[in-house]
């Protein structure tokens, strides 16, 4: 901090610490959490334990013993980054897999660029997209919510992957979505990851953040919006082959990213205009892997590449100095 | 310098792949388990050893405006040669290696040694220093490849220890070979300070 000028007084104190901040992430996906413990019963809960605790546990180490600073648990991403990691995988994920899944998060993304506030990607998404390309099969077997007390254990695919699959097959778009009821998709009732099932939890968590004025809306109102118009538009012209916009809007992790992983403040753009890009780019990119990708989901592709443009973004966009016209 | 130093040199202090990070190319590509890195790596040998000596012989008659071009006929002609012994005795790794036999024509760290070495030195030297930096990047692409077949595929040196599962994919691809290198330079060059 040799660098910090400290400019006569009068200074505006804040109450704010990164502390106080990431407490508020929590707090905000505690409604998500709850939602995916109901629907999906005791395994969930093992995921998120195993997540946060190998997150949080890495995060100590190797401050302790590699870099040996002082800790920077105490500051709570490393518990925002375990809970996202284990909203992202399937329930049935197994616990060495969710390990592996903090240890290219923490170790890798996060603190081999220098711990918080250093890394270009978000970390669990990070670990997210490794394990998905590392073990597919246990990212991709999906099964059906059989709720906290529930016993059927039927096993699906998930709204976007039967459709690419339906797709392939010959079958059109509305013979495939008409078996998906929307009130379910708000409800959660489908298969997915945890993060994907309840739409309505995570909407609240993200207006939450908003009226404590964590984050700024604009990128996921931004992020919204393109989605929904690109798959307007592609929806318009050919409706037999591609899904229409309240349906891309409501599955796959699409809230979930929009809301709580593309605005994380440290790889994000900070001002309004690179966030709206940003968020522009997200939504884009994301259409056009669910529409041409071979995988069904983009939304973590997405936010991971308009991550490495961040930088960019923040030298087109300087925020106005104060003072300067 | 000492004939036991030139070989060293090649393996440590100049390492081809962590040190000075040439090849880059064959590095990356070809190191999905530790049998390809070690036969690119031994393939690369084979051209630096003999292009070395050739050159140190033909350096002082090529005329200086055209040196590049003739050194690169030298290296593609052991190409070639290499590339014709490997499809006759070892077709297996000559079908896996593929496009990168070719490649070594255009290898940085066969022109480089040309350049900075053997175009100065005798044919022995450069004979050693070819053997020297030629074992520095066999060894680093078995170690690199190493690691990657046994945290991508679960076996080292083709045998398997995870009973048939599979490994963490993501290493036998792309995105694993840049991580495994990055992780692996680090090591390298935090030993090569400490000592």
């Amino acid at each position: 901090m040799s660098k910090l000028l400290v400019s006569p007084s009068p200074h505006i104190h804040s109450k704010d610490s990164t502390r106080s901040l990431m407490l508020d992430v929590v707090i905000a996906l505690i409604p998500a959490v709850i939602c995916s413990v109901v629907f999906y019963g005791w395994q969930e809960l093992l995921v998120l334990g195993v997540s946060v605790a190998s997150c949080v546990l890495l995060e100590w180490a190797i401050t302790k013993y590699m870099l040996k600073q002082p800790s920077t648990i105490g500051d709570l991403s490393a518990v925002i980054t375990g809970i996202l990691l284990a909203l992202n995988v399937p329930y049935t994920t197994p616990w060495w897999v969710i390990v592996i899944g903090s240890i290219v998060a923490i170790g890798v993304a996060k603190m081999t660029f220098g711990g918080i506030g250093q890394n270009i990607w978000n970390p669990a998404l990070v670990g997210r997209v490794f394990l998905l390309v590392s073990f597919p099969t246990y990212m991709t077997t999906w099964s059906k919510p059989t709720g906290l007390f529930g016993v059927d254990a039927l096993s699906g695919p998930t709204p976007l992957g039967a459709i690419q699959e339906g797709l392939m097959q010959g079958s059109t778009v509305q013979e495939l979505t008409a078996a998906y009821d929307y009130k379910d998709l708000l409800f959660a009732n489908l298969g997915g990851s945890a993060g994907e099932v309840c739409a309505l939890a995570l909407l609240a968590g993200f207006v939450y953040l908003c009226c404590r004025k964590v984050i700024k809306p604009w990128i996921t109102l931004s992020i919204f919006a393109t989605v929904a118009l690109t798959s307007l538009i592609f929806w318009g012209i050919a409706p037999e082959r591609f899904t229409d916009p309240l349906f891309n809007l409501l599955t796959g992790g699409l809230i979930l990213g929009a809301c709580f992983m593309a605005t994380d403040y440290v790889t994000s753009p900070m001002s309004l205009w690179g966030g709206v890009v940003f968020g522009f780019g997200i939504g884009f990119l994301t259409m056009m892997i669910r529409y041409f990708g071979s995988y069904p989901e983009g939304v973590s592709f997405a936010i991971l590449i308009m991550n490495s443009v961040v930088p960019l973004l923040n030298m087109w966009f300087k925020q106005k100095k104060f003072g300067r016209k | 310098m000492s004939k036991f130093k030139l070989i060293t040199d090649g393996l440590v202090k100049n390492n081809p792949t962590f040190v000075l990070l040439l090849g880059m190319c064959p590095t990356l590509a070809t190191t999905t388990s530790a049998v390809n890195g070690l036969s690119m790596g031994l393939a690369t040998l084979f051209v630096l050893v003999l292009s070395n000596m050739a050159i140190s012989l033909i350096a002082p008659v090529v005329p200086d405006k055209v040196h590049i071009p003739v050194y690169i006929v030298v290296i593609a002609t052991f190409v070639t040669l290499l590339q014709l012994l490997m499809q006759a005795y070892t077709p297996a790794i000559y079908e896996t290696l593929g496009l990168f036999i070719p490649l070594i024509v255009v290898n940085c760290i066969v022109l480089g040694r040309a350049e900075a070495f053997a175009n100065k030195h005798g044919v022995g030297e450069s004979a050693l220093d070819g053997i020297g930096v030629g074992l520095g990047f066999t060894c680093s692409l078995t170690v690199l490849g190493l690691v990657r077949e046994i945290l991508g595929s679960g076996s080292a040196f083709g045998f398997n220890f995870i009973g048939g599962n599979d490994g963490m994919l993501a290493f036998v691809m792309a995105p694993g070979a840049f991580l495994c290198l990055g992780y692996l330079m680090v090591l390298f060059n935090k030993f090569l300070k400490k000592n």
